[in-house]
């Protein structure tokens, strides 16, 4: 959820691009880098294609920069344009493998979380590490692409429920369905795991 | 009405995003209360969204901001037919 800096006016940036100093593009998508490329990695799951549909994401929104109408935020227009993208090669890949990428599995019914008795908050620094980062990118890409995408572009990207049901062309309450079954798939897998990687108590073992 | 816990986990996504009905949120705040249960799944629930939209957990692999530059360069101006090319800015860490 990288903010851009508040005194950057993109609609200007756009303005001017538009109207012939194309070298400034460099500059409006610099602090939207990683989340295109963390939107791409989610969705593509390997570092080579995220590459590749990050960089095709960039230069198909430079070639469509007139599109942009400031209807909605740049990043949200970037993000949907790299989802986009994302889906086109998924979909290019399930054809080669025969293998759909549509299936809703089990849709109706309810996810149970992992019971707990208690929650110790676990610190943000803990994504340093990188045993706990794999954990979390595991996740995500471990759920269904339906639930993958509405997670994503809601709590990764940081997305309204309306932007999300535009983004993904979908009504606002299907996103809220799909949204709480991600949410909940998550913690079940997660939970569990985060509470054993950081134990509250080092325990020496000779004591 | 008393809410059971299953009840309650299928509203822990609204009470997250704060788009429960005002009754049916006091409902389940009655029952967080009392439910330890309840109070750890949508703690841990909580916490598992912070850490998962934590920008530290995608790291940029290196050279992606060279790469995309140089070919974001030969987008705009078109190919580099020996002219001079730009350098791609230092990265900003």
């Amino acid at each position: 959820m990288t903010v851009a800096p508040p005194d950057r006016d993109e609609t200007a940036m756009i303005e001017s691009i538009l109207a012939g100093d194309t070298e400034q593009y460099h500059e409006l998508i610099r602090p939207h880098e990683r989340n295109v490329y963390k939107m791409a990695l989610s969705l593509m799951k390997n570092e080579a294609d995220a590459e590749d549909v990050a960089q095709e994401a960039f230069i198909k929104a430079f070639r469509k920069l007139a599109d942009f109408r400031g209807q909605a935020r740049f990043s949200t227009w970037l993000i949907s344009i790299t989802l986009n993208e994302a889906r086109g090669r998924l979909r290019r890949q399930a054809t080669a493998r025969t293998e759909s990428l549509d299936r809703s599995p089990e849709e109706g019914s309810t996810i149970s979380p992992a019971m707990l008795r208690d929650w110790r908050e676990i610190p943000s620094d803990a994504v340093e590490r990188g045993e706990i980062r794999e954990m979390l990118q595991m996740a995500i890409g471990n759920l269904a692409p339906l639930y993958r995408e509405v997670f994503l572009l809601r709590d990764v990207e940081d997305f309204s429920i309306e932007e999300t049901a535009v983004a993904l062309a979908i009504t606002t309450s299907n996103v809220k369905v799909r949204l709480h079954r991600a949410r909940m798939m998550m913690q079940k897998e997660l939970a569990p795991k985060l509470k054993q990687a950081t134990p509250k108590r080092r325990w020496f073992p000779w004591s | 009405m008393v809410l059971e816990c299953r009840h309650v986990w299928d509203y822990i996504s609204g009470y997250l995003d704060h788009s429960l009905s005002p009754e049916i949120k006091a409902m389940v705040q009655e029952h967080l209360e009392h439910c330890e249960i309840c109070s750890a799944i949508l703690d841990s629930t909580r916490n598992i969204l912070v850490l998962t939209a934590d920008d530290r957990v995608f790291e940029l692999p290196v050279g992606f901001s060279e790469r995309l530059h140089a070919r974001l360069d030969e987008e705009i101006k078109g190919p580099p037919e020996g002219q001079e090319v730009d350098e791609a800015e230092p990265e900003q860490r």
